[in-house]
Formats: structure tokens, C-alpha cells, sequence
């Protein structure tokens, strides 16, 4: 599904990812591990197309195609699903109408017929009951004033309402108490298909007790320095990323 | 040296005009209106067409506006067409009967809008004529000529326009709509002159909309006095759509009694050059004031928004919000002057100017402007100009939603503040709709014109 090749990226001059290889398939979970300023975040950002990324060498094929070459919504609409770290608040855009235009949009990318409101809303309670989202939150505007962890389970919630192929999960425990890490990773869980994948990114073990991945990669100074199964995560939360530097020391 | 010359030329052209036509002037006119002129025009000559060396104008200058040769019209003229199937209004009407104005002159083939008993709504040439003493009181005592040159050169030219009067503890439950046009055969100066007395414990909501039915250059002067007495509360929405040939140049001012609310409401949709005096006046306690403003404005049009709020007594509150879009080489001003006088503690002064630069020739001016001789005042003023939110689009985006349209969607947002300060529903609701074809590009027509021109 997707195949990530040699890929360099910098920021601002600055190489961030130097050399990244990994491959994703259909019904798998990746978990992204390592430690802060490794370069987490800038490859989830640089899969959604985010511009001041700028990709130096490298390809990166998304269910055949050249996902460089795609405009951000482009992606989204090829299934492509990031979960923000830092979700942005849009005063002003409610709710309710960035949801359904961001759905319909889509389908008619897709070629398929666009919801009417009371499909769309309909629709959109069925899913709301899956995260726990309350009224009160798809009352406002995108983000307004929500709690982190509000903002983190409405990244989910518009996951479960976009049903990707791709997700990506960057931090999304990040600022989350227990009770709304497990609410996540219901919905993550529940959402889970042979047909699609995700990539959680985190830099701690803990979102992995409820998410179990399929393999895990340690990303240390802009490369994957490690890869393994689930029994990774368990050992870098033993023994620290300190581990994995002096081994690279070494 | 010949630009020296020429804004020579255009003030003695302007004081040749005035003699020549001053008889017209007066004849027909009330003594009311009569008394001022010559005081006036002395005033506006003393001020001069204002330029950017008026500090006042200092982001508008109006002398290449006054320069065409227009045509003036100083005594009422027959319009021979039936404005009523020439102009249909868009808006959902909202009381019975649109009342007209054309090129500044009260229509008068003008079918009566549903009033209550007492209320007048009529011409103020013919209402000064029969009664004087309803407008003695008021005319052209807020609206002072030596303030403002464009004020005292209404007051020099002003034959009509409309009266309003609400008498006390009346209430107009449906909104009054009173559309604005200017229509003619040659380039046309156009003078209006309004007065709206609100007498205490009244209530009213006014829609006013300016607009242009043909290609020719237009220059709109108008002033408007409006008195709102004690307790009384009074809406004035306006709606400017007018083509980029027209220089619409609008001063209204409100004085409000103790415990009274005033609110205005002005959407610039379209104008070649806008510029908009509102100075309210608080001469009563616990009274309250909003001022609520947004323009969308593209290729080189021109908006400034000045506004003066005086709180002169203590305990009042007034809200300023003005938002402006600007696109292409357009540009935009506004300046806001709170003064806080000696007896005015306890007030509550605040003001916000937020503006959305679309290209990097678009330029706005802004200039928040406090002046507090008070001690116990809350007072606070702010002000930006920047871009669309990158991080935001970047959302919208990463969400399957297209650029142009995640643009339109956070321009949207942007004015969303103020639309939704519209009390109106289906007022909102039209505004709404129009405020998005606008910034979609499209034409933003909230009006049907018989003559089809592109305006």
C-alpha cells in the first residue's frame, strides 16, 4: 500500500530525514517509535503533503501511485488520513459543515453521490456514539476551545467518519489521560480492516498496550535504526531510547 | 505646478457652481434648510475637497473623485419610469413596500410602507416645507459644518432626502427598507439629505441599500442625522452594491439619550470608492452602541471606515468590529477615534479592526485612535492585517476539501463574526449568501435591474 524508498527531506535548509526505507501492507499496523527531534513528525507531515517540507530525494508510492506528486487533498481523497499532533482551531468554519463538505468532497472525488444533510447527520451520530463525541463539540467551530485530549478524540472521530485506507497517527497520545487513550484506541481498533492500515507514531510505549502493532521501527537521527515486532516497543520502554544511541554509538 | 493648478480650478469651480445655481437652491427649499447654506458653503470652501493633508482623510484622497464633470441636480426632476418595475430587490422584503430614492431625491411615486399610527416616513424637502417645527430641533445640529467639508457641502446643496420620524413608546415591529439608486443620463453628483428621530422609548429597525442602475460615474454625498431618545433602540443596517465608477461618500451621525441602544451594521459588497463618517455621539447614561463593519473589496476599489464615538456621559458601552477582505490592488482603510470626556466614568469603550490581505498588493491602513480624559474607564483597541491562516488551510486540505474551496471557507469564517451581528434573520441569511458568492468571485447581485447593464 505504501512504499517509502530512500527519502531525504529537509525544512528550512535543514535535513530532518536522511534515507528513510519502510513498506506498509493492507490490514498492517506500524508503530513509529523514537525519540524527540528524530524526525517523527516530519514524515507524517510529509506523507499528508505538507508544503515546507521539502522532499530532496526519494519516492514514495501510495497504492501505485507517485504520492509526491499528489496535492494534499488529493491524498485524503486517495484514503490518506493524517491525525494532527497539534490540531489547528478554525474559528468561525462550524463543525458540522467542515465535516460534511470535507466527506462530500471526497465522495464526488470518488465519483459517488454527495449526503444530504440529514444523511450526513445520520450518518454522523452513528459515529459520534463510537469515539464518545459529544454534541457540544460539533456545536462549535473546528477546534474552538476544545480540551487537548477533545482535539486528539475529534481527529479520531473524523478518522471513523472518513474511514481511510492509510492512517496516520502522529502523537495522538500525546496529552491524553487514560480513559480517553483507551476511547482512541477503541476507535482505532474498531476501525481496523484487512483493507486498510495505519501508522501510529508516538514516542512512548503506552498508546501500544491498546493499538498492538504488527511491527515496530525505531526512527533515530532521520533513519529507521531498528525494526522488529511488538516485543520492540517493550524493550525500548525497559531500556530507553539511550539504548538504541549507544548502540548506534557503537 | 500643474496639479497645483488644477486643485485650484476644482475649489473655484466649485464656489462658481455654488453661485450659479444658488437660487435654485433655495427656491422651494425651507427656511430650515435655507438658513444654513451660505454658512455652509463658507465652511466648505474654508475646508477645501478633502486630500490626504486632512488628517481626517488622510487615507482617502477625494480630489480626483470631484474632478468629472457631473451633472447636478439641484430641484426635483420627473422620473418618468416606474422605479418599482425598474428595481427589484433581492433581499427578502421585509415590510410591504420598498420606499425609494433616487439620485438623492425621495421618489415619489413610492407606494406607503405598513406604518403605525404617528410614524412619518416621507421627503424632507416636502416635510421641512409643511412641518418646520418637526425638524428645526434636530436639522444640522449634529452634523456640523465646519467639522467636515463634505458634511458642509450637503448642507450647502441639500434639497432632500428622507424623514423619519418614530414618535414615543412606538414600536415598528417590521424592518423599514429604503434602497438608495442612482440612475441617469450623464455622469451625476448626488446630494442626499436624512433625518431619522427615534423620540424616547421607540423602536425600529432600518434597512438602507445603495445601489447604482447604470454605467454611469457616479458621486454619492449624503449625511444623516439620527436621534435616538431615551430608552429607544434603533437598528440601521446598511448595504452597499454599487459598480466601480461610483464614489459613495456616506456621513452618519447618532446622538443617543440616556439608556437607549443604537446599532450599525454596514456591508461594503461593492463600490468603486467607499468612504464611510460615522460618529456617534453618547449624551445620556447607561447607553450602549455598536458598530459593526465589513467590506469585500477587489481590483482597485477603495473602502475607509472613520469612525468617531464620543461618550460624554458616564456608564455607557460602545463595540466597535470591522473586518475587511481585500483582493487584487485594492486598498482599505480605517481609522477609529474613542474619546472618553472628563464625566464619562465608568465606561466601557472596546474596538477591533481585523483585516485578510488575499494578494500582496491589497494594502491596508489602520488606525486606532484613543483619547481618554476620564479616570475609571475600560477601554481597549485592537488591530490586524495579515493573510489566510497557512496552518489552517493546510487542515482543511489534509482533509480531502480543495484549496480554492478551503479559502472560501476560512474567508467566510473571517466574516462570519460580523454577518452574524446581523438581528435580521432573512437579512442574515441573504447576506450570507451573498457575502460567499462574493468572495467566490461572482457576481454579487442582491438585486434584479431591468436595464441589464453590467453594474
Amino acid at each position: 500500500m505504501l512504499i517509502i524508498k530512500d527519502l531525504y527531506v529537509s525544512v528550512e535548509g535543514m535535513e530532518i530525514l536522511k534515507g528513510i526505507n519502510l513498506k506498509v501492507k493492507p490490514g498492517e499496523i506500524h508503530a513509529i517509535m523514537g525519540p524527540n527531534g528524530s524526525g517523527k513528525s516530519t514524515l507524517a507531515n510529509v506523507l499528508a503533503g505538507k508544503e515546507e517540507y521539502e522532499v530532496t530525494s526519494g519516492e514514495v508510492t501510495y497504492t501505485g501511485e507517485d504520492l509526491l506528486e499528489m496535492s494534499p487533498e488529493d491524498r485524503a481523497r486517495e484514503g490518506l488520513f493524517l491525525s494532527f499532533q497539534y490540531p489547528v482551531e478554525i474559528p468561525g468554519v462550524p463543525m458540522v459543515n467542515f465535516l460534511k463538505t470535507s466527506i462530500n468532497e471526497q465522495r464526488k472525488y470518488r465519483g459517488q453521490e454527495e449526503l444530504t444533510a440529514g444523511e450526513f447527520l445520520k450518518y454522523m451520530r452513528e459515529k459520534m456514539e463510537l469515539v464518545d463525541m459529544h454534541t457540544k463539540l460539533t456545536n462549535r467551530s473546528v477546534n474552538e476551545g476544545f480540551s487537548g485530549g477533545e482535539k486528539k478524540k475529534n481527529e479520531i472521530f473524523q478518522m471513523a467518519l472518513l474511514e481511510p485506507k492509510l492512517a496516520i497517527l502522529d502523537e495522538t497520545d500525546s496529552g491524553l489521560d487514560i480513559d480517553a487513550l483507551k476511547t482512541v484506541a477503541r476507535g482505532v481498533n474498531t476501525l481496523r480492516s484487512p483493507e486498510n492500515a495505519t501508522i501510529v507514531v508516538t514516542h512512548y510505549q503506552r498508546l501500544l498496550d491498546y493499538i498492538i502493532p504488527d511491527y515496530v521501527h525505531v526512527l533515530y537521527q532521520g533513519k529507521i535504526v531498528k525494526s522488529a515486532g511488538k516485543e520492540l516497543a517493550l524493550e525500548l520502554e525497559e531500556k530507553g531510547y539511550d539504548w538504541i544511541k549507544k548502540e548506534m554509538a557503537v | 505646478m500643474s496639479v497645483l493648478v488644477e486643485k485650484a480650478d476644482l475649489s473655484l469651480k466649485y464656489t462658481g457652481h455654488y453661485n450659479e445655481v444658488k437660487d435654485l437652491l433655495f427656491e422651494g427649499s425651507s427656511h430650515v434648510l435655507n438658513a444654513q447654506r451660505n454658512k455652509a458653503f463658507q465652511d466648505f470652501v474654508m475646508q477645501g475637497i478633502p486630500t490626504r493633508k486632512n488628517e481626517n482623510y488622510k487615507y482617502t484622497n477625494l480630489q480626483p473623485q470631484f474632478l468629472p464633470e457631473y451633472k447636478f441636480i439641484h430641484q426635483r426632476e420627473e422620473v418618468e419610469a416606474d422605479l418599482n418595475e425598474v428595481f427589484r430587490c433581492d433581499v427578502p422584503q421585509l415590510n410591504t413596500h420598498l420606499t425609494l430614492l433616487i439620485n438623492g431625491w425621495y421618489y415619489q411615486k413610492n407606494k406607503e410602507a405598513e406604518l403605525p399610527e404617528g410614524v412619518i416616513l416621507g421627503s424632507l424637502e416636502e416635510i421641512a416645507n409643511t412641518n418646520p417645527e418637526l425638524i428645526e430641533k434636530y436639522y444640522a445640529q449634529i452634523a456640523k459644518t465646519e467639522e467636515d467639508p463634505l458634511v458642509a457641502l450637503n448642507t450647502a446643496f441639500a434639497k432632500d432626502g428622507y424623514f423619519l420620524y418614530v414618535p414615543k413608546n412606538v414600536t415598528i415591529e417590521k424592518p423599514l427598507q429604503l434602497i438608495n439608486l442612482l440612475q441617469s443620463n450623464k455622469d451625476t453628483f448626488a446630494t442626499q439629505r436624512n433625518l431619522i428621530v427615534v423620540e424616547s422609548g421607540a423602536s425600529l429597525q432600518l434597512l438602507l441599500c445603495n445601489h447604482t442602475l447604470d454605467l454611469n460615474t457616479y458621486l454619492s454625498n449624503s449625511v444623516t442625522e439620527i436621534f435616538v431618545g431615551e430608552n429607544a433602540h434603533f437598528d440601521y443596517y446598511t448595504l452597499q452594491n454599487e459598480h466601480n465608477k461610483a464614489t459613495s461618500l456616506n456621513s452618519v451621525f447618532i446622538q443617543q439619550e440616556r439608556d437607549s441602544t443604537a446599532t450599525t451594521h454596514t456591508s461594503s459588497l461593492h463600490g468603486g470608492l467607499i468612504r464611510n463618517n460615522l460618529k456617534f455621539i453618547l449624551n445620556g447614561e447607561n447607553a450602549e452602541s455598536n458598530m459593526y463593519g465589513m467590506s469585500f473589496i477587489d481590483k482597485k476599489q477603495h473602502v475607509d471606515n472613520f469612525t468617531q464615538v464620543i461618550h460624554a456621559q458616564p456608564h455607557c458601552q460602545s463595540n466597535q468590529l470591522y473586518k475587511n477582505v481585500l483582493n487584487d490592488q485594492s486598498t482599505g482603510a480605517f481609522a477609529g477615534r474613542i474619546h472618553v470626556m472628563r464625566d464619562a466614568q465608568k465606561t466601557n469603550a472596546f474596538q477591533r479592526n481585523n483585516n485578510l490581505l488575499l494578494t500582496d498588493a491589497a494594502t491596508m491602513q489602520t488606525k486606532p485612535q484613543l483619547i481618554i480624559d476620564a479616570d475609571d474607564v475600560k477601554c481597549s483597541h485592537g488591530a490586524t492585517v495579515g493573510q489566510i491562516d497557512e496552518e489552517a488551510l493546510f487542515y482543511l486540505r489534509a482533509r480531502g476539501i480543495g484549496e480554492d474551496k478551503a479559502r472560501l471557507m476560512m474567508m467566510n469564517a473571517f466574516a462570519h463574526e460580523v454577518v452574524q451581528e446581523i438581528k435580521i434573520e432573512a437579512l442574515r441569511e441573504r447576506i450570507d449568501d451573498l457575502v460567499d458568492k462574493r468572495l467566490k468571485g461572482e457576481v454579487a447581485r442582491c438585486h434584479e435591474c431591468a436595464y441589464n447593464c453590467e453594474c
